[in-house]
Protein backbone atom coordinates (compact mmCIF):
# COMPACT_ATOMS: atom_id res chain seq x y z
CA UNK A 1 0.00 0.00 0.00
CA UNK A 2 2.67 2.45 1.09
CA UNK A 3 4.83 1.46 -1.84
CA UNK A 4 2.13 2.29 -4.34
CA UNK A 5 1.59 5.76 -2.82
CA UNK A 6 5.29 6.47 -2.95
CA UNK A 7 5.59 5.20 -6.50
CA UNK A 8 2.79 7.53 -7.58
CA UNK A 9 4.69 10.43 -6.03
CA UNK A 10 8.28 10.10 -7.16
CA UNK A 11 9.27 13.36 -5.33
CA UNK A 12 8.93 11.58 -2.00
CA UNK A 13 11.40 8.89 -2.93
CA UNK A 14 14.93 9.48 -1.76
CA UNK A 15 17.55 8.88 -4.34
CA UNK A 16 19.87 6.79 -2.18
CA UNK A 17 22.60 6.62 -4.79
CA UNK A 18 22.95 10.37 -4.83
CA UNK A 19 22.60 10.65 -1.06
CA UNK A 20 25.51 8.29 -0.58
CA UNK A 21 27.67 10.45 -2.77
CA UNK A 22 26.81 13.40 -0.53
CA UNK A 23 25.15 15.05 -3.48
CA UNK A 24 21.78 15.98 -2.01
CA UNK A 25 20.71 19.34 -3.34
CA UNK A 26 20.48 21.82 -0.53
CA UNK A 27 18.25 24.78 -0.77
CA UNK A 28 18.09 27.88 1.37
CA UNK A 29 14.80 28.20 3.15
CA UNK A 30 13.21 31.03 5.09
CA UNK A 31 11.56 29.94 8.33
CA UNK A 32 9.40 32.27 10.33
CA UNK A 33 9.71 31.71 14.06
CA UNK A 34 7.18 33.61 16.11
CA UNK A 35 5.67 36.09 16.91
CA UNK A 36 3.62 33.41 18.66
CA UNK A 37 6.20 30.80 19.60
CA UNK A 38 6.76 29.29 23.04
CA UNK A 39 10.55 29.68 22.83
CA UNK A 40 10.59 33.38 21.94
CA UNK A 41 9.23 34.53 25.32
CA UNK A 42 6.48 36.78 24.09
CA UNK A 43 5.83 38.40 20.77
CA UNK A 44 9.26 38.24 19.17
CA UNK A 45 9.51 37.16 15.57
CA UNK A 46 12.78 35.78 14.24
CA UNK A 47 13.16 35.11 10.53
CA UNK A 48 15.65 32.31 9.99
CA UNK A 49 17.44 31.68 6.72
CA UNK A 50 18.35 28.01 6.96
CA UNK A 51 20.21 25.46 4.92
CA UNK A 52 19.00 22.12 6.25
CA UNK A 53 19.47 22.28 10.02
CA UNK A 54 21.99 25.10 9.77
CA UNK A 55 20.91 28.66 10.46
CA UNK A 56 22.72 31.01 8.09
CA UNK A 57 21.10 34.16 9.36
CA UNK A 58 18.58 35.09 12.03
CA UNK A 59 16.88 38.46 11.81
CA UNK A 60 14.72 39.50 14.76
CA UNK A 61 11.63 41.64 14.12
CA UNK A 62 10.29 43.52 17.10
CA UNK A 63 7.59 46.08 17.81
CA UNK A 64 4.52 43.86 18.25
CA UNK A 65 4.01 45.24 21.75
CA UNK A 66 4.87 48.84 20.96
CA UNK A 67 2.66 51.44 22.62
CA UNK A 68 5.05 54.40 22.56
CA UNK A 69 5.54 54.49 26.31
CA UNK A 70 7.95 57.41 25.88
CA UNK A 71 5.24 59.58 24.34
CA UNK A 72 2.94 58.72 27.26
CA UNK A 73 5.69 59.86 29.62
CA UNK A 74 5.69 63.27 27.95
CA UNK A 75 2.05 63.88 28.84
CA UNK A 76 2.03 62.68 32.45
CA UNK A 77 3.48 63.85 35.75
CA UNK A 78 6.21 61.57 37.11
CA UNK A 79 3.82 60.13 39.70
CA UNK A 80 1.28 59.23 37.08
CA UNK A 81 3.95 57.64 34.91
CA UNK A 82 5.14 55.19 37.57
CA UNK A 83 2.40 52.60 36.74
CA UNK A 84 3.50 52.74 33.12
CA UNK A 85 7.08 51.90 34.08
CA UNK A 86 5.70 48.75 35.76
CA UNK A 87 4.50 47.61 32.40
CA UNK A 88 7.84 48.00 30.65
CA UNK A 89 9.58 45.02 32.24
CA UNK A 90 6.69 43.46 34.12
CA UNK A 91 8.87 40.65 35.50
CA UNK A 92 10.94 43.12 37.54
CA UNK A 93 8.50 46.00 38.03
CA UNK A 94 10.14 47.21 41.27
CA UNK A 95 13.42 47.81 39.46
CA UNK A 96 11.62 49.70 36.70
CA UNK A 97 9.80 51.94 39.18
CA UNK A 98 13.08 52.60 40.89
CA UNK A 99 15.02 53.47 37.72
CA UNK A 100 12.50 56.16 36.81
CA UNK A 101 12.06 57.44 40.38
CA UNK A 102 15.83 57.77 40.75
CA UNK A 103 16.12 59.78 37.52
CA UNK A 104 13.42 62.20 38.72
CA UNK A 105 15.11 62.50 42.13
CA UNK A 106 18.47 63.29 40.52
CA UNK A 107 16.81 65.86 38.25
CA UNK A 108 15.02 67.66 41.09
CA UNK A 109 17.66 67.11 43.79
CA UNK A 110 15.44 65.11 46.13
CA UNK A 111 17.03 63.36 49.09
CA UNK A 112 15.44 60.03 50.01
CA UNK A 113 15.16 59.18 53.75
CA UNK A 114 17.46 56.41 54.99
CA UNK A 115 14.67 53.98 55.79
CA UNK A 116 13.07 54.39 52.37
CA UNK A 117 16.43 53.77 50.75
CA UNK A 118 16.91 50.51 52.67
CA UNK A 119 13.37 49.34 51.92
CA UNK A 120 14.09 50.04 48.28
CA UNK A 121 17.25 47.94 48.32
CA UNK A 122 15.40 45.04 49.99
CA UNK A 123 12.59 45.13 47.46
CA UNK A 124 14.90 45.61 44.49
CA UNK A 125 16.94 42.57 45.43
CA UNK A 126 13.85 40.49 46.23
CA UNK A 127 12.53 41.38 42.81
CA UNK A 128 15.88 40.47 41.28
CA UNK A 129 15.58 37.01 42.85
CA UNK A 130 11.97 36.67 41.65
CA UNK A 131 12.95 37.74 38.16
CA UNK A 132 15.95 35.42 37.98
CA UNK A 133 13.73 32.57 39.20
CA UNK A 134 11.43 33.13 36.24
CA UNK A 135 14.43 33.23 33.91
CA UNK A 136 15.96 30.06 35.32
CA UNK A 137 12.65 28.20 35.23
CA UNK A 138 11.62 29.35 31.80
CA UNK A 139 15.06 28.63 30.38
CA UNK A 140 14.85 25.09 31.70
CA UNK A 141 11.45 24.84 30.07
CA UNK A 142 12.92 25.97 26.74
CA UNK A 143 15.51 23.22 27.04
CA UNK A 144 12.89 20.59 27.83
CA UNK A 145 13.17 20.44 31.63
CA UNK A 146 9.72 20.97 33.05
CA UNK A 147 10.26 20.16 36.74
CA UNK A 148 12.55 23.07 37.78
CA UNK A 149 9.95 25.47 36.44
CA UNK A 150 7.45 24.28 39.04
CA UNK A 151 9.97 24.56 41.88
CA UNK A 152 11.10 28.08 41.03
CA UNK A 153 7.52 29.28 40.79
CA UNK A 154 6.86 27.88 44.25
CA UNK A 155 9.66 30.05 45.65
CA UNK A 156 8.71 33.06 43.55
CA UNK A 157 5.21 32.84 44.97
CA UNK A 158 6.64 33.45 48.46
CA UNK A 159 8.36 36.62 47.28
CA UNK A 160 5.14 37.80 45.68
CA UNK A 161 3.37 37.18 48.99
CA UNK A 162 5.94 39.38 50.73
CA UNK A 163 5.35 42.12 48.15
CA UNK A 164 1.60 41.75 48.43
CA UNK A 165 1.65 42.12 52.21
CA UNK A 166 3.43 45.48 51.93
CA UNK A 167 2.18 47.10 48.75
CA UNK A 168 -0.94 45.14 47.83
CA UNK A 169 0.17 44.15 44.34
CA UNK A 170 1.75 40.99 43.02
CA UNK A 171 3.07 41.95 39.60
CA UNK A 172 2.82 45.66 38.85
CA UNK A 173 3.69 47.31 42.13
CA UNK A 174 3.97 51.07 41.55
CA UNK A 175 5.55 50.95 44.99
CA UNK A 176 8.74 52.95 44.57
CA UNK A 177 7.89 56.53 43.66
CA UNK A 178 9.99 59.71 43.38
CA UNK A 179 10.92 60.68 46.94
CA UNK A 180 10.72 57.28 48.60
CA UNK A 181 8.29 54.40 48.80
CA UNK A 182 4.51 54.49 49.07
CA UNK A 183 3.90 52.46 52.23
CA UNK A 184 5.98 51.41 55.19
CA UNK A 185 6.75 47.73 55.60
CA UNK A 186 3.88 45.45 56.62
CA UNK A 187 3.80 44.20 60.21
CA UNK A 188 6.15 41.28 60.69
CA UNK A 189 7.82 41.82 57.30
CA UNK A 190 11.36 41.60 58.65
CA UNK A 191 10.73 38.24 60.31
CA UNK A 192 8.91 36.70 57.39
CA UNK A 193 11.59 37.99 55.02
CA UNK A 194 14.35 36.40 57.11
CA UNK A 195 12.33 33.20 57.26
CA UNK A 196 12.06 33.21 53.48
CA UNK A 197 15.81 33.82 53.00
CA UNK A 198 16.65 30.92 55.33
CA UNK A 199 14.29 28.71 53.41
CA UNK A 200 15.40 29.93 49.98
CA UNK A 201 19.18 29.79 50.19
CA UNK A 202 19.49 25.96 50.29
CA UNK A 203 16.99 25.74 47.44
CA UNK A 204 19.59 27.21 45.08
CA UNK A 205 21.58 23.98 45.48
CA UNK A 206 18.48 22.08 44.43
CA UNK A 207 18.25 24.07 41.22
CA UNK A 208 21.89 23.34 40.55
CA UNK A 209 21.33 19.62 41.05
CA UNK A 210 18.18 19.60 38.98
CA UNK A 211 19.19 21.86 36.14
CA UNK A 212 22.52 23.73 36.19
CA UNK A 213 24.76 20.66 36.28
CA UNK A 214 22.32 18.34 34.52
CA UNK A 215 24.30 16.78 31.71
CA UNK A 216 21.55 17.14 29.11
CA UNK A 217 21.15 20.82 29.97
CA UNK A 218 24.90 21.45 29.86
CA UNK A 219 25.12 19.76 26.45
CA UNK A 220 22.31 21.89 25.10
CA UNK A 221 23.74 25.20 26.34
CA UNK A 222 27.52 24.78 26.71
CA UNK A 223 29.61 26.35 23.93
CA UNK A 224 26.40 27.56 22.30
CA UNK A 225 26.15 31.22 21.33
CA UNK A 226 29.56 32.25 22.63
CA UNK A 227 29.89 36.05 22.93
CA UNK A 228 33.44 37.35 23.49
CA UNK A 229 33.78 40.26 25.93
CA UNK A 230 34.79 42.65 23.15
CA UNK A 231 31.63 41.96 21.14
CA UNK A 232 29.48 42.11 24.24
CA UNK A 233 30.63 45.66 24.99
CA UNK A 234 30.45 46.80 21.36
CA UNK A 235 26.85 45.58 21.08
CA UNK A 236 25.92 47.33 24.30
CA UNK A 237 25.20 44.20 26.34
CA UNK A 238 24.79 44.79 30.05
CA UNK A 239 23.79 42.86 33.13
CA UNK A 240 24.18 39.07 33.33
CA UNK A 241 24.76 38.83 29.55
CA UNK A 242 27.84 41.05 29.79
CA UNK A 243 29.08 39.51 33.03
CA UNK A 244 28.78 36.01 31.57
CA UNK A 245 31.38 37.12 29.02
CA UNK A 246 33.81 37.69 31.87
CA UNK A 247 33.43 41.45 32.36
CA UNK A 248 32.93 42.31 36.02
CA UNK A 249 30.74 45.32 35.23
CA UNK A 250 27.79 46.09 37.45
CA UNK A 251 26.34 49.59 37.70
CA UNK A 252 25.72 48.99 41.40
CA UNK A 253 29.52 48.99 41.82
CA UNK A 254 30.70 50.92 38.75
CA UNK A 255 28.55 54.04 39.33
CA UNK A 256 26.94 53.38 42.73
CA UNK A 257 23.42 54.59 43.47
CA UNK A 258 20.93 54.05 46.31
CA UNK A 259 23.79 53.45 48.72
CA UNK A 260 24.89 50.13 47.22
CA UNK A 261 28.44 50.97 48.27
CA UNK A 262 27.35 50.22 51.87
CA UNK A 263 26.78 46.55 51.11
CA UNK A 264 29.25 43.74 50.86
CA UNK A 265 28.57 41.56 47.83
CA UNK A 266 30.42 39.95 44.96
CA UNK A 267 29.76 40.29 41.26
CA UNK A 268 29.68 36.83 39.70
CA UNK A 269 31.06 36.53 36.17
CA UNK A 270 31.12 33.79 33.58
CA UNK A 271 33.22 30.83 34.70
CA UNK A 272 34.30 32.13 38.10
CA UNK A 273 37.53 30.62 39.29
CA UNK A 274 37.63 28.73 42.53
CA UNK A 275 33.93 27.94 42.92
CA UNK A 276 34.51 24.35 41.91
CA UNK A 277 32.20 21.99 40.04
CA UNK A 278 32.09 23.82 36.72
CA UNK A 279 30.91 21.18 34.29
CA UNK A 280 33.17 20.22 31.38
CA UNK A 281 32.11 21.52 28.00
CA UNK A 282 31.31 25.12 28.89
CA UNK A 283 33.33 28.21 27.94
CA UNK A 284 33.27 31.85 28.97
CA UNK A 285 30.42 33.75 27.34
CA UNK A 286 28.27 30.82 26.26
CA UNK A 287 24.58 30.31 26.98
CA UNK A 288 25.29 28.18 30.03
CA UNK A 289 27.34 30.99 31.60
CA UNK A 290 24.57 33.50 30.97
CA UNK A 291 22.25 31.13 32.78
CA UNK A 292 24.60 30.30 35.62
CA UNK A 293 25.55 33.92 36.37
CA UNK A 294 21.89 34.47 37.26
CA UNK A 295 21.93 31.54 39.68
CA UNK A 296 25.03 32.97 41.38
CA UNK A 297 23.49 36.44 41.50
CA UNK A 298 20.55 35.14 43.52
CA UNK A 299 22.96 34.17 46.30
CA UNK A 300 24.48 37.67 46.28
CA UNK A 301 21.02 39.22 46.45
CA UNK A 302 20.29 37.14 49.53
CA UNK A 303 23.49 38.53 51.10
CA UNK A 304 22.48 42.11 50.33
CA UNK A 305 18.96 41.66 51.73
CA UNK A 306 20.30 40.18 54.97
CA UNK A 307 22.58 43.20 55.48
CA UNK A 308 19.79 45.64 54.65
CA UNK A 309 17.42 43.96 57.09
CA UNK A 310 20.06 44.36 59.83
CA UNK A 311 20.46 48.05 59.01
CA UNK A 312 16.70 48.62 59.18
CA UNK A 313 16.83 48.37 62.98
CA UNK A 314 18.59 51.77 63.17
CA UNK A 315 15.88 53.65 61.24
CA UNK A 316 12.68 55.27 62.39
CA UNK A 317 9.50 53.57 61.16
CA UNK A 318 7.34 55.89 59.09
CA UNK A 319 10.17 57.91 57.52
CA UNK A 320 9.57 56.69 54.04
CA UNK A 321 8.96 59.79 51.95
CA UNK A 322 11.03 62.89 51.26
CA UNK A 323 9.48 66.25 52.05
CA UNK A 324 8.15 68.54 49.33
CA UNK A 325 7.51 66.10 46.57
CA UNK A 326 3.94 67.16 45.82
CA UNK A 327 3.43 69.13 42.59
CA UNK A 328 7.02 68.64 41.67
CA UNK A 329 8.21 71.14 39.07
CA UNK A 330 10.95 69.75 36.86
CA UNK A 331 13.53 72.50 36.38
CA UNK A 332 13.58 74.04 32.91
CA UNK A 333 16.48 73.17 30.64
CA UNK A 334 17.75 70.49 33.01
CA UNK A 335 18.26 66.95 31.91
CA UNK A 336 19.55 63.75 33.39
CA UNK A 337 20.55 60.30 32.21
CA UNK A 338 20.77 57.65 34.85
CA UNK A 339 21.30 53.91 34.74
CA UNK A 340 20.47 51.30 37.34
CA UNK A 341 21.34 47.62 37.33
CA UNK A 342 18.15 45.70 36.69
CA UNK A 343 17.94 41.90 36.58
CA UNK A 344 18.27 42.07 32.78
CA UNK A 345 20.95 44.74 32.57
CA UNK A 346 21.30 48.50 32.77
CA UNK A 347 17.98 50.28 32.70
CA UNK A 348 18.49 53.90 31.78
CA UNK A 349 16.13 56.85 31.84
CA UNK A 350 16.82 60.10 30.08
CA UNK A 351 14.50 62.80 31.44
CA UNK A 352 14.34 66.43 30.40
CA UNK A 353 12.39 69.07 32.30
CA UNK A 354 10.84 72.28 30.97
CA UNK A 355 9.75 74.07 34.15
CA UNK A 356 6.33 72.42 34.34
CA UNK A 357 5.23 69.34 36.26
CA UNK A 358 5.35 67.23 33.09
CA UNK A 359 8.72 66.25 31.57
CA UNK A 360 9.33 67.37 28.01
CA UNK A 361 11.16 64.16 27.12
CA UNK A 362 11.29 60.74 28.70
CA UNK A 363 13.52 58.18 27.04
CA UNK A 364 13.73 54.64 28.35
CA UNK A 365 16.83 52.65 27.50
CA UNK A 366 15.77 49.06 27.92
CA UNK A 367 18.45 46.46 28.68
CA UNK A 368 16.59 43.76 26.74
CA UNK A 369 16.41 46.00 23.67
CA UNK A 370 20.16 46.48 23.65
CA UNK A 371 20.88 42.86 24.53
CA UNK A 372 18.67 41.58 21.75
CA UNK A 373 20.51 43.48 19.01
CA UNK A 374 23.37 40.97 19.15
CA UNK A 375 21.04 38.14 18.00
CA UNK A 376 21.92 38.37 14.30
CA UNK A 377 25.62 38.49 15.07
CA UNK A 378 25.63 35.47 17.38
CA UNK A 379 23.02 33.28 15.62
CA UNK A 380 25.17 32.62 12.58
CA UNK A 381 26.04 29.05 11.58
CA UNK A 382 24.27 27.47 14.51
CA UNK A 383 21.66 24.71 14.52
CA UNK A 384 17.97 25.56 14.57
CA UNK A 385 17.73 23.86 17.98
CA UNK A 386 20.35 26.31 19.29
CA UNK A 387 18.16 29.33 18.56
CA UNK A 388 15.92 28.83 21.62
CA UNK A 389 19.05 28.20 23.69
CA UNK A 390 20.63 31.48 22.61
CA UNK A 391 17.52 33.67 22.55
CA UNK A 392 16.38 32.25 25.89
CA UNK A 393 19.75 32.91 27.51
CA UNK A 394 19.61 36.56 26.47
CA UNK A 395 16.38 36.62 28.48
CA UNK A 396 14.37 39.52 27.16
CA UNK A 397 10.98 40.77 28.24
CA UNK A 398 9.21 42.05 25.16
CA UNK A 399 7.27 44.70 27.07
CA UNK A 400 10.54 46.52 27.60
CA UNK A 401 12.04 45.76 24.17
CA UNK A 402 9.04 47.26 22.38
CA UNK A 403 8.10 49.87 24.95
CA UNK B 1 38.65 62.22 33.56
CA UNK B 2 36.20 64.89 34.62
CA UNK B 3 33.63 66.21 32.12
CA UNK B 4 35.59 69.47 32.02
CA UNK B 5 38.83 67.73 31.04
CA UNK B 6 37.02 65.68 28.39
CA UNK B 7 35.40 68.75 26.84
CA UNK B 8 38.72 70.63 26.87
CA UNK B 9 40.41 67.69 25.17
CA UNK B 10 37.70 67.60 22.51
CA UNK B 11 37.94 71.38 22.02
CA UNK B 12 41.72 71.18 21.58
CA UNK B 13 41.47 68.29 19.14
CA UNK B 14 38.49 69.31 17.05
CA UNK B 15 38.21 73.09 17.48
CA UNK B 16 35.17 74.39 15.62
CA UNK B 17 33.48 70.99 15.44
CA UNK B 18 32.60 71.39 19.13
CA UNK B 19 29.84 74.00 18.95
CA UNK B 20 28.88 74.25 22.58
CA UNK B 21 29.94 72.92 25.97
CA UNK B 22 27.33 72.50 28.71
CA UNK B 23 28.87 71.43 32.00
CA UNK B 24 26.30 72.71 34.49
CA UNK B 25 23.70 70.31 35.84
CA UNK B 26 23.53 66.56 36.25
CA UNK B 27 24.18 65.74 32.61
CA UNK B 28 27.26 67.45 31.13
CA UNK B 29 27.53 67.26 27.37
CA UNK B 30 29.07 68.87 24.29
CA UNK B 31 27.30 69.76 21.07
CA UNK B 32 29.12 68.38 18.04
CA UNK B 33 28.68 69.61 14.48
CA UNK B 34 26.74 66.94 12.55
CA UNK B 35 29.15 66.41 9.62
CA UNK B 36 32.21 66.07 11.92
CA UNK B 37 30.44 63.64 14.26
CA UNK B 38 31.84 60.30 12.91
CA UNK B 39 35.36 61.67 13.29
CA UNK B 40 34.68 62.75 16.89
CA UNK B 41 32.98 59.42 17.60
CA UNK B 42 36.02 57.48 16.38
CA UNK B 43 38.21 59.62 18.62
CA UNK B 44 35.97 59.07 21.66
CA UNK B 45 36.00 55.34 21.03
CA UNK B 46 39.70 54.89 20.23
CA UNK B 47 41.63 57.56 22.12
CA UNK B 48 43.68 55.96 24.87
CA UNK B 49 42.72 58.56 27.45
CA UNK B 50 38.97 58.25 26.79
CA UNK B 51 38.17 54.74 25.50
CA UNK B 52 34.40 55.20 25.49
CA UNK B 53 33.68 51.65 24.42
CA UNK B 54 30.10 51.41 25.67
CA UNK B 55 27.37 53.41 23.92
CA UNK B 56 24.63 53.29 26.49
CA UNK B 57 21.79 55.09 24.82
CA UNK B 58 20.78 57.33 21.94
CA UNK B 59 17.95 59.66 22.95
CA UNK B 60 16.33 61.65 20.19
CA UNK B 61 15.00 65.10 21.03
CA UNK B 62 12.52 67.38 19.33
CA UNK B 63 13.57 71.00 19.88
CA UNK B 64 10.44 72.46 18.30
CA UNK B 65 10.92 76.11 19.37
CA UNK B 66 14.37 76.17 17.68
CA UNK B 67 13.06 74.20 14.70
CA UNK B 68 15.72 71.53 15.32
CA UNK B 69 15.99 67.82 16.09
CA UNK B 70 18.80 66.35 18.16
CA UNK B 71 20.29 63.02 19.14
CA UNK B 72 21.95 62.59 22.52
CA UNK B 73 24.62 59.90 22.77
CA UNK B 74 25.35 58.70 26.29
CA UNK B 75 28.75 57.09 26.60
CA UNK B 76 30.71 55.40 29.30
CA UNK B 77 34.00 53.57 29.52
CA UNK B 78 34.24 49.97 30.67
CA UNK B 79 37.87 49.52 31.75
CA UNK B 80 39.82 46.36 31.22
CA UNK B 81 40.10 44.12 34.24
CA UNK B 82 43.46 44.01 35.98
CA UNK B 83 42.40 41.94 38.99
CA UNK B 84 39.29 40.27 40.41
CA UNK B 85 37.84 43.51 41.76
CA UNK B 86 34.57 44.91 40.36
CA UNK B 87 35.14 47.43 37.59
CA UNK B 88 34.63 51.09 38.44
CA UNK B 89 33.52 53.54 35.77
CA UNK B 90 36.39 55.99 35.11
CA UNK B 91 34.23 58.51 33.27
CA UNK B 92 30.90 59.00 31.55
CA UNK B 93 29.98 61.70 29.10
CA UNK B 94 27.33 62.72 26.61
CA UNK B 95 27.36 64.21 23.13
CA UNK B 96 24.53 66.02 21.46
CA UNK B 97 24.26 66.32 17.69
CA UNK B 98 21.75 68.87 16.42
CA UNK B 99 20.21 68.88 12.96
CA UNK B 100 17.54 70.75 11.01
CA UNK B 101 13.94 69.79 11.56
CA UNK B 102 13.00 70.10 7.89
CA UNK B 103 15.79 67.89 6.54
CA UNK B 104 17.23 65.98 9.51
CA UNK B 105 20.43 64.14 8.64
CA UNK B 106 23.07 62.84 11.07
CA UNK B 107 25.91 60.52 10.02
CA UNK B 108 25.57 57.02 11.42
CA UNK B 109 28.05 55.71 14.00
CA UNK B 110 26.98 52.07 13.67
CA UNK B 111 30.51 51.23 12.49
CA UNK B 112 31.98 52.75 15.66
CA UNK B 113 29.60 51.15 18.16
CA UNK B 114 27.61 48.18 16.78
CA UNK B 115 24.81 48.79 19.24
CA UNK B 116 24.07 52.11 17.51
CA UNK B 117 22.47 50.11 14.71
CA UNK B 118 19.23 49.46 16.59
CA UNK B 119 19.26 52.69 18.59
CA UNK B 120 19.56 54.74 15.40
CA UNK B 121 16.79 52.75 13.78
CA UNK B 122 14.63 53.57 16.78
CA UNK B 123 15.43 57.28 16.56
CA UNK B 124 14.66 57.17 12.82
CA UNK B 125 11.38 55.38 13.43
CA UNK B 126 10.05 57.48 16.28
CA UNK B 127 11.66 60.87 15.61
CA UNK B 128 12.37 60.78 11.89
CA UNK B 129 16.10 61.51 12.02
CA UNK B 130 17.83 60.05 8.94
CA UNK B 131 21.17 58.46 9.81
CA UNK B 132 23.38 58.59 6.73
CA UNK B 133 25.44 55.48 5.87
CA UNK B 134 23.43 53.34 8.25
CA UNK B 135 23.66 49.66 7.16
CA UNK B 136 19.96 48.94 7.50
CA UNK B 137 17.82 52.01 8.16
CA UNK B 138 14.26 50.67 8.50
CA UNK B 139 11.51 51.29 10.98
CA UNK B 140 11.99 49.07 14.02
CA UNK B 141 9.07 49.51 16.41
CA UNK B 142 6.25 50.87 14.22
CA UNK B 143 4.94 48.96 11.19
CA UNK B 144 6.71 49.68 7.90
CA UNK B 145 3.74 51.56 6.46
CA UNK B 146 3.20 53.80 9.50
CA UNK B 147 2.74 57.48 8.69
CA UNK B 148 4.79 60.09 10.55
CA UNK B 149 7.10 59.92 13.54
CA UNK B 150 5.24 59.64 16.86
CA UNK B 151 7.74 61.34 19.17
CA UNK B 152 7.71 64.65 17.28
CA UNK B 153 5.94 67.33 19.23
CA UNK B 154 3.65 68.20 16.31
CA UNK B 155 2.71 64.59 15.58
CA UNK B 156 -0.97 64.14 14.82
CA UNK B 157 -2.50 60.98 16.22
CA UNK B 158 -3.97 58.96 13.30
CA UNK B 159 -7.73 58.50 13.30
CA UNK B 160 -7.53 55.25 11.40
CA UNK B 161 -5.00 52.54 10.56
CA UNK B 162 -5.97 49.74 8.14
CA UNK B 163 -9.60 50.01 9.15
CA UNK B 164 -8.79 50.09 12.89
CA UNK B 165 -10.38 53.25 14.29
CA UNK B 166 -8.31 55.36 16.66
CA UNK B 167 -10.24 57.69 18.88
CA UNK B 168 -8.66 59.99 21.41
CA UNK B 169 -9.96 61.41 24.60
CA UNK B 170 -11.97 64.60 23.91
CA UNK B 171 -11.02 64.25 20.24
CA UNK B 172 -7.62 65.82 20.90
CA UNK B 173 -5.11 65.46 18.06
CA UNK B 174 -2.44 64.48 20.58
CA UNK B 175 -3.93 62.34 23.33
CA UNK B 176 -3.18 63.15 26.94
CA UNK B 177 -3.29 60.05 29.04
Amino acid sequence: MTDTILESKPDLLVDYDRAEQGDLDTEELLINMGPQHPATHGVLRVVLRVDGEMVLEAVPHIGYLHRCAEKIGESLEPYQYIPYTDRLDYVSAMNQNHAFALAIERLCGIEVPGRASLIRVIFLELNRIASHLVTVGAYGLDMGAFTPFLYVFREREMILDLFEATCGARLTYSYITPGGVREDLADGFVDSCREFLDYFEPKIDDYNDLLSFNQIFVKRTGKVGVIPARDAIAYGLTGPCLRASGVRWDVRRAIPYEGYERFDFDIPIGLPGGTGNIPPGVVVGDSWCRYYVRVLEMRQSVRIIRQALDMLADTTPGEIMAKKVKNLKLPAGCEVYLETDNPRGSMGFYVQGDGTTVPSRVKARGPSFSNLCITTHVCRNVLIADIPAIVGSIDMVMGEVDR
Amino acid sequence: MTPEEISNLLRRTFGDAIEEVVLAGAHPYVVVQADRWPEVAQFLRRDRRLKFNLLRCISSLDLLPDDKLAAVYDLCAVPEATDDKPLVCPHEFAVRVVTNRGNPHIPSVADVWETANWHEREAYDLMGIVFDNHPDLRRILCPDDWQGHPLRKDYVFPKEYHGIPGTTEHELPSPRH
